[in-house]
């Protein structure tokens, strides 16, 4: 979109035909649409439309944050997401932005692309008349082969030559506007590549628990939460397994992580088995998927054991609550238990549940309310129990990691008591019945991917910087070189040798463009007389222009 | 090793402020030859008389001579505070590598750390545009000035004690990214003085006589410093580029996905887009050369946001800042 001098006039319309409004409309408003600053109003208008996407919570990013935002403004929050301002980019405001610009920029990168194709097939142009006029000028004698010698010179510098009989034209720096239409179009595949990522892509989040009965396989079913491309279908998803062998996380004494690595076994969906280590930073790349660390915890290993002696253990993973020591909440339920082996049958109200806090340090003296430290150098559960009906068999969706307060509140769930128990300590409740904190086992948090944009997108910001630096510091400028027929009657101390007259346009912005020209013209001279003869005259204008004059 | 660090650091505050003093100095004597015979001659007469009440045995001579006095001490003032600048450069090179003892990792772990490392290369860069074009001189006031301003409140406000890197950022792309986001940080920081200076100056040549402008008087001519302005851009924006895509390659690996509108990285695309806005202004003949200034100075606005703002306002993955 830089300014280009010599972009072809837009062709006259004939003059005696009545235009068609509609065309007319329609053709002023497409000029107006890849004009350059428009594009710069399209440009600013982007920038500022992305400031609410980092204002306002987004449910891309986090979508905890819009559930707070609309708890703490109930009457703003539906109006702005009316007007998709928590999906601030992908709202219509926002793809009308980049849509309209990447329009623009189409319009206008497409009749540059043409012309520069056109530019580098043909030669340079031949050398104006008055070469005095020309930003750069100077004169200076002949090298002996003439022409034929300056164009060799400017060969070997890589200008593109043309000799016309006396004159030569030599262009340069077309690198410059080859960049800039590679950038261009490359920024165009970005939007693509982002565009395949969201159609054909497809990710899912996944809480691991380490065991083999904690296996997960790649369906949608088995992802807490999944998003899917519209091109996509759930038969799609390649079918592998993934199960967590070990986990190890190395922290700092301020608490702060070191070093993570998640150990696991993968069955690859052709049927292979592998063992693999993954960590953040370097995340599991499997056929069809990437698999990514995003976080880890604790899932306490609860036994209870109902009043006809039967046993049931629960390693539900307690969620971290965000603080450095690890804290982690959550809830065993037991709704399956306390069946009399007599009847078979299972007394509803005789359900039990614990939730509690898990602290993998627990501090030395009570309040048990804070973990000290991430890794579990003094592991404590403290848990409430409580018993009845946890209204589980309802069919209501609920949180499986918390109790349900509906029958809390209703009076069909009672508390019966809390403790804190070590590892390896056993509650005997009211009834009975026992609890057993035998330990824990880590689980991870997983992010599977596939997005099938990316290499594109790689590819093209690899082309969009090497456009961008040949767009920037290319520099596009030409030269013509006319050599003068010798004037045997000047009597001038070159003894009727002849001399040539040199002119350079620098066609781009060019501080360095005279420096360059000395130096050419230097070479060009230095080629057979001194530059005392005729030498380097970057004011030889006058001379020039007089002679010339009395031709 | 560490405490070193933080010594150094503030013997770099002082040597730019000697450098800024000294810059200020030049900058009043300002030009002699501008100035008329008779003016020079009081203002060297009241010179001496305030520092040692000596009026008479002042050997005044010519007023040109005494003219030629008071340019050969605005001379040595901008010599003094060139040398300032550039001791000051090497204190702080000092506490940036002493930090990176300490810590036994690149000094680019938190948001001090940034902000040291973006004005040192912003310093540093200025002594190579100094090298290069010295007639630039008396731009250097306007950058000590800002050097004095964002180097104390990195000390200040955002002091933090050194800690190691969490695992997320234990990464060699920590070294790609981080140190071509800071190094494009610190040219666009230095970009940003011409820039201003450019408006002022613009201002001024065109007549304008009220306060902003008045500033520019001495000042190099407007157009040598919007040149200068565009170079430090059309360099930097590339190095911007790159680090944005090194970022999006890093987060990738780390988070799952290229690109997700963290704020951080939302506010770097604003500021792409802005600088992009900048260059394409500049190379447009129709759009006036104030108006892509004012571009310029809006881009280098949206990364004091992107540093201070998104650091401090929001929440994202891009915590690091080292502030609770």
């Amino acid at each position: 979109m830089t300014a280009v001098d010599d972009r072809p006039a837009p062709p006259a319309e004939a003059p005696r035909r009545r235009p068609n409004p509609l065309l007319g409309l329609l053709r002023n408003s497409w000029r107006q649409l890849t004009s350059m600053r428009t594009a710069l109003v399209l440009l600013f208008l982007l920038a500022v439309a992305a400031i609410p996407g980092s204002v306002l919570p987004q449910r891309g990013v986090n979508p905890e944050d819009v559930r707070d935002y609309f708890v703490a403004h109930p009457e703003l929050a539906p109006v702005l997401d009316r007007i998709g301002a928590f999906e601030a980019f992908g709202s219509v405001w926002f793809s009308a932005i980049y849509l309209l610009l990447f329009t623009s920029l189409i319009g206008c990168i497409a009749p540059r692309l043409r012309d520069h194709v056109r530019a580098l097939r043909s030669k340079p142009p031949a050398a104006p008349k008055r070469l005095d006029r020309l930003p750069q000028h100077a004169v200076l004698a002949a090298p002996r082969d003439g022409a034929a010698a300056i164009a060799e010179t400017l060969r070997r510098r890589r200008w593109r030559v043309v000799v016309r009989g006396d004159e030569v034209s030599a262009e340069k720096g077309y690198l410059k506007e080859t960049g800039n239409l590679l950038f261009h179009s490359s920024l165009v595949f970005v939007l693509v590549g982002v565009a395949l990522g969201s159609w054909y892509g497809w990710s899912g989040n996944k809480l691991l628990v380490a065991g083999e009965e904690n296996a997960f396989c790649n369906t949608r079913q088995q992802y807490a939460e999944s998003k899917l491309g519209p091109r996509v279908g759930s038969a799609d998803l390649p079918g592998f397994c993934i199960r967590l062998d070990d986990f190890e996380a190395r922290f700092l004494e301020s608490g702060q992580p070191e070093f993570f690595d998640a150990e696991v076994t993968v069955d690859e969906a052709d049927g292979g088995r592998r063992q693999a280590n993954f960590s953040v930073n370097s995340p599991l790349r499997l056929d069809g998927a990437n698999v990514y660390l995003l976080g880890h915890g604790y899932a306490p290993v609860i036994r209870y054991t109902d009043r006809f002696g039967k046993s049931q253990t629960s390693n539900f993973p307690f969620l971290t609550t965000g603080d450095v020591g690890l804290t982690s909440e959550g809830l065993a339920a037991f709704p399956d238990i306390n069946v009399d082996p007599a009847t078979g049958e299972r007394d509803a109200n005789l359900q039990m549940a614990f939730s509690g806090l898990y602290l993998p340090t627990a501090p030395a003296a009570a309040p048990f309310a804070r973990s000290e430290y991430p890794a579990e150098r003094n592991p404590a559960l403290n848990l409430v129990a409580y018993r009845g009906n946890l209204g589980l068999d309802a069919g209501i969706p609920g949180s499986v990691y918390e109790l349900d307060q509906r029958q809390v509140r209703a009076g069909k769930v009672r508390e019966v008591g809390t403790k804190l128990l070590r590892k390896g300590e056993t509650w005997k409740l009211d009834d009975g019945t026992t609890v057993e904190f035998l330990g824990t086992e880590p689980y991870i948090t997983l992010s599977v991917r596939y997005d099938p944009g990316s290499t594109l997108l790689l590819v093209s910001s690899a082309v969009l910087l090497v456009g961008l630096m040949g767009s920037l510091f290319g520099r596009r400028r030409r030269v013509f070189f006319r050599v003068l027929p010798a004037d045997p009657t000047s009597g001038s101390p070159t003894g009727g040798s002849s001399l040539v007259e040199a002119g350079g346009l620098p066609r781009t912005d060019h501080p360095g463009f005279a420096d360059e020209f000395a130096q050419l013209v230097a070479a060009i001279g230095g080629d057979g007389r001194s530059d005392e003869e005729a030498g380097v005259d970057p004011d030889g204008g006058d001379r020039a222009g007089a002679r010339e004059g009395a031709e | 090793m560490s405490a070193l660090s933080d010594q150094l650091v503030s013997f770099a505050i002082l040597a730019y402020l000697v450098a800024m003093i000294s810059h200020a100095v030049e900058y009043a004597l300002g030009n002699s030859r501008a100035r008329s015979v008779a003016h020079a001659r009081e203002l060297v007469g009241a010179g001496v008389g305030a520092a040692g009440g000596v009026t008479s045995g002042v050997p005044v001579g010519t007023g040109a001579s005494a003219a030629e006095r008071t340019a050969r001490r605005a001379r040595l003032a901008g010599l003094v505070a060139v040398a300032a600048t550039a001791l000051g450069a090497l204190l702080h090179l000092g506490a940036l590598v002493t930090r990176g003892l300490a810590a036994d990792r690149m000094p680019w772990g938190n948001m001090y750390e940034f902000v040291l490392t973006g004005t040192w290369i912003g310093v540093a860069a200025w002594l190579v545009v100094l090298w290069q074009r010295p007639q630039l001189r008396r731009l250097g006031l306007f950058l000590t000035l800002v050097m004095v301003l964002l180097v104390a409140t990195a000390e200040l406000v955002l002091y933090t004690p050194i800690v190691p890197l969490v695992p997320a950022l234990n990464s060699y792309w920590f070294v790609i990214h981080v140190s071509t986001i800071v190094f494009a940080s610190g040219i666009f920081l230095l970009g940003a003085v011409p820039a201003v200076a450019f408006l002022m100056r613009a201002g001024y040549e065109q007549g304008r006589r009220s306060f902003p402008y008045t500033l520019a008087k001495r000042l190099p001519a407007a157009a040598a410093l919007e040149r200068l302005t565009f170079t430090l851009h059309a360099f930097a924006f590339p190095v911007f580029t790159f680090a944005v895509i090194a970022g999006a390659i890093w987060a990738e690996a780390a988070w799952g996905r290229p690109w997700g509108w963290d704020p951080k990285e939302t506010w770097s695309f604003i500021s792409w887009v802005i600088y992009a806005g900048y260059l394409h202004a500049r190379a447009t003949p129709s759009v006036r050369r104030n108006v892509a200034t004012w571009l310029a100075i809006a881009g280098f606005l949206t990364m004091l946001m992107n540093l201070f703002g998104v650091n401090i306002f929001f929440e994202g993955l891009h915590s690091y800042g080292g502030l609770d």
